[in-house]
C-alpha cells in the first residue's frame, strides 16, 4: 500500500485498473462454468429429473468433462466454407461481453471505466454482437446456416431499438448516460419500480439480444438444425456456447445496473463492508440470470412472423410512448 | 513529435483505418469489403474518442458499425451479389472512370484540409468548455437550438423515406396475393396464403445454391 502510494497519481490509476479488469474478466471466465452447471441442473429439476451428479459433488465438474469432451471433438470445417470468416465468427462473439463489462459498476468505485457516456458503450457493443451470428451463418455457406443469419439480423436490430429506448427512459430519469450516475441515482428507489414500462421491455428486449427461449430463432433446433452454427464443431462450437452465456452475463450486469440498483443494498450481517456493493452486485446478476434459465424452460419458442409483429408493432410503440411520457414528467419536475 | 500514449493510439487507428478503407475497394467479395468497412468506422469512432468526443464515437459505433453495416450485409447475403458486378459498363471505361472520380474527389478533399472554412463556424465551443459540461450536452443544446431546422429537415426526410418503404412492401405484398390466390390448390389459398411473409423467407433458400457457386469460383 505505501509503496503505491509513493507512485504517481496515473501510475496508481492504472495499476488499480489494471488490477479491476484481470479481477472483473477472471471472475466471468471463472463463473462461466458455474453457470453452465446452473443452467442444466435448473432444467433437470423444472422437469422433474435430478440434472447431471455423478461428475463431482453434485455434478459440479460436469462443465469440466464437457470441455474435455468438445476439445477432443474432431474441428470440421466445410469445404465451401469462407475460411476465415469461419473461424472469425465465433471469436467474435465473445469481445461484445468482455467490452461491455467495462462500463459495469460492480461495486462502489469498482468499475474498469468510468465515462461520461458509459451505457452508450454498451448499446453500441450489443449491436455488434449481431455480426458473430451474421457471420457465422454466412460463412458457413449452409442454408440452414444462412436462414440463421439472416433471422438474427432482422431481429436484433429489431429489439435493439426498443431496447434503446428503454434506456433511454432511464438516462432521462438520472439526467446522465454514466453508469456510476445512473447506479447513484437509485439508492432510494430502484428504477425497475420507477420505470416498470422500460424495465419490462427491457427484460423482453434481452432474451430477443442474447437469443435466449423464447426468442431463439436464430438456432431454432426444429426448424432450422441449429441455425448459425449448424457446421460449427469441437472449441469453435464450444465457444459459441461461451459467448452465449458471457452475453446473458453482461446483458444482466446491464439490467443490475439500470433498473435494479447495481450495488446499492441494506447492509448484511457477516460481510466485510468493502465487498457488501460486490456481493450484492454479484447476488442481483444470480437473480437474473436465474431467470434467464427459468424462462427458457418454461416459455415456448414463438413464430417468426409473430416476433417480427411483436417487436414492431407492440415493443417499439410502448417504449416510445414511455419515452414521451418520462420526458414530460421531467420537463413538469424540472420547471415545477 | 514525441511518442506519447495519444500518439501511438493515433497510429494505430489511423493505420487501421486507411487500411480498412482501401480494403473495402481492394476486396473482390462484398461481405468482406462490408467488415473492412466496420474496421474502418470502428477506427473512425477511436479518433474522436482522441478529440474528446465521446458521445460522437460511441454513436459512430451504434449508427455505422451496429445499424448501417448489419443491414448492408444483410442486404448483401439476401441479394447474392456476386463479386463481379456487370453494370453494363466495360472494364476498361470502369477503370478510367473510377480513376478520374477518384482523383478528382481526392482534390476536393486535399482543397478542404487546406481552407480554414472546412472548419466550420466553431462557434464558442473550446475543448475547456467541453470538458467543463460534457460532451453529449453540448452536442443537444447546439442540435436543438442553433441546428434545429436541418435537424428537423433531417427527421422529415427519414420519414419519407419510411413512408415509402411501406408503400414499396404494400405494393409488393399485393402483387403477390393476387399472384398466389388463382395457382395455388384450394386447401393452401385460404384467406391468410396471401398475408404469409412467404417471400422473404423463400428467397435465401435459391440464393444458396448459387452463394456455393460463387465460393467455388473464387477458388480457381
Amino acid at each position: 500500500m505505501n509503496f503505491l502510494e509513493t507512485l504517481p497519481p496515473l501510475a496508481q490509476h492504472w495499476i488499480w485498473t489494471s488490477i479491476t479488469m484481470l479481477a472483473i474478466v477472471g471472475s466471468m471466465l471463472g463463473l462461466l462454468p458455474i453457470v453452465i452447471w446452473a443452467e442444466r441442473k435448473v432444467a433437470a429439476h423444472i422437469q422433474f429429473r435430478p440434472g447431471p451428479n455423478r461428475v463431482g459433488p453434485f455434478g459440479l465438474v460436469q462443465p469440466a468433462a464437457d470441455v474435455l469432451k468438445l476439445f477432443f471433438k474432431e474441428d470440421i470445417v466445410p469445404a465451401e466454407a469462407h475460411k476465415v470468416l469461419y473461424v472469425m465468427a465465433p471469436l467474435i462473439s465473445l469481445i461484445p461481453a468482455f467490452v461491455i463489462f467495462s462500463v459495469v459498476p460492480v461495486g462502489p468505485n469498482v468499475i474498469i471505466a468510468d465515462l461520461n457516456v458509459g451505457i452508450l458503450i454498451f448499446l453500441a457493443m450489443s449491436s455488434l454482437a449481431v455480426y458473430s451470428i451474421v457471420l457465422a451463418g454466412w460463412a458457413s455457406n449452409n442454408k440452414f446456416s444462412l436462414m440463421g443469419g439472416l433471422r438474427s439480423s432482422a431481429q436484433m436490430i429489431s429489439y435493439e431499438l426498443a431496447m434503446g429506448l428503454a434506456v433511454v427512459s432511464v438516462v432521462l430519469t438520472t439526467g446522465s448516460l454514466s453508469t456510476v450516475r445512473i447506479v447513484e441515482g437509485q439508492q432510494g428507489l430502484w428504477y425497475a419500480v420507477l420505470q416498470p414500462v422500460a424495465f419490462l421491455v427491457f427484460v423482453i428486449a434481452m432474451f430477443a439480444e442474447t437469443n435466449r427461449t423464447p426468442f431463439d430463432l436464430p438456432e431454432a433446433e426444429a426448424e432450422l438444425v441449429a441455425g448459425y452454427h449448424t457446421e460449427y464443431s469441437s472449441m469453435k462450437f464450444a465457444i459459441f456456447f461461451m459467448g452465449e452465456y458471457m452475453n446473458m452475463m453482461a446483458i444482466s450486469a446491464i439490467a443490475t445496473t439500470l433498473f435494479l440498483g447495481g450495488w446499492g443494498g441494506p447492509v448484511l450481517p457477516f460481510v466485510p463492508p468493502i465487498l457488501m456493493g460486490i456481493v450484492w452486485f454479484v447476488a442481483k446478476v444470480a437473480a437474473v440470470m436465474f431467470f434467464f434459465l427459468w424462462v427458457r424452460w418454461t416459455f415456448p419458442r414463438l413464430r417468426y412472423d409473430m416476433l417480427m409483429g411483436f417487436g414492431w408493432k407492440f415493443l417499439l410503440p410502448l417504449a416510445l410512448a414511455n419515452v414521451m411520457v418520462t420526458a414530460l414528467v421531467r420537463y413538469w419536475w424540472l420547471h415545477r | 513529435m514525441t511518442l506519447t500514449v495519444p500518439m501511438v493510439f493515433f497510429v494505430v487507428m489511423a493505420v487501421s483505418g486507411v487500411i480498412g478503407a482501401l480494403q473495402v475497394v481492394l476486396q473482390k467479395n462484398p461481405v468482406v469489403s462490408a467488415l473492412w468497412l466496420v474496421l474502418s468506422f470502428i477506427s473512425l469512432a477511436g479518433m474522436y474518442v482522441l478529440l474528446s468526443a465521446p458521445f460522437l464515437a460511441a454513436v459512430q459505433v451504434v449508427v455505422y458499425a451496429g445499424a448501417i453495416m448489419v443491414l448492408f450485409t444483410f442486404v448483401i447475403m439476401l441479394l447474392n451479389l456476386r463479386h463481379d458486378i456487370d453494370d453494363g459498363l466495360h472494364h476498361v471505361a470502369r477503370r478510367v472512370l473510377g480513376w478520374a472520380f477518384g482523383l478528382a474527389l481526392a482534390a476536393v478533399f486535399y482543397q478542404m484540409v487546406r481552407k480554414p472554412w472546412a472548419l466550420g463556424p466553431g462557434g464558442t465551443t473550446t475543448l475547456e468548455s467541453l470538458q467543463k459540461t460534457g460532451h453529449a450536452e453540448a452536442i443537444g443544446l447546439s442540435l436543438y437550438t442553433d441546428y434545429l431546422f436541418p435537424f428537423e429537415a433531417t427527421g422529415l426526410i427519414l420519414l419519407v423515406g419510411i413512408i415509402g418503404a411501406v408503400v414499396l412492401a404494400k405494393r409488393r405484398s399485393d402483387l403477390v396475393a393476387s399472384r398466389a390466390m388463382p395457382a395455388a390448390p384450394r386447401a393452401t389459398a385460404g384467406p391468410t396464403a396471401g398475408a404469409r411473409p412467404a417471400p422473404v423467407v423463400g428467397e435465401p433458400m435459391k440464393t444458396t445454391a448459387v452463394s456455393a457457386e460463387s465460393h467455388r469460383e473464387e477458388k480457381q
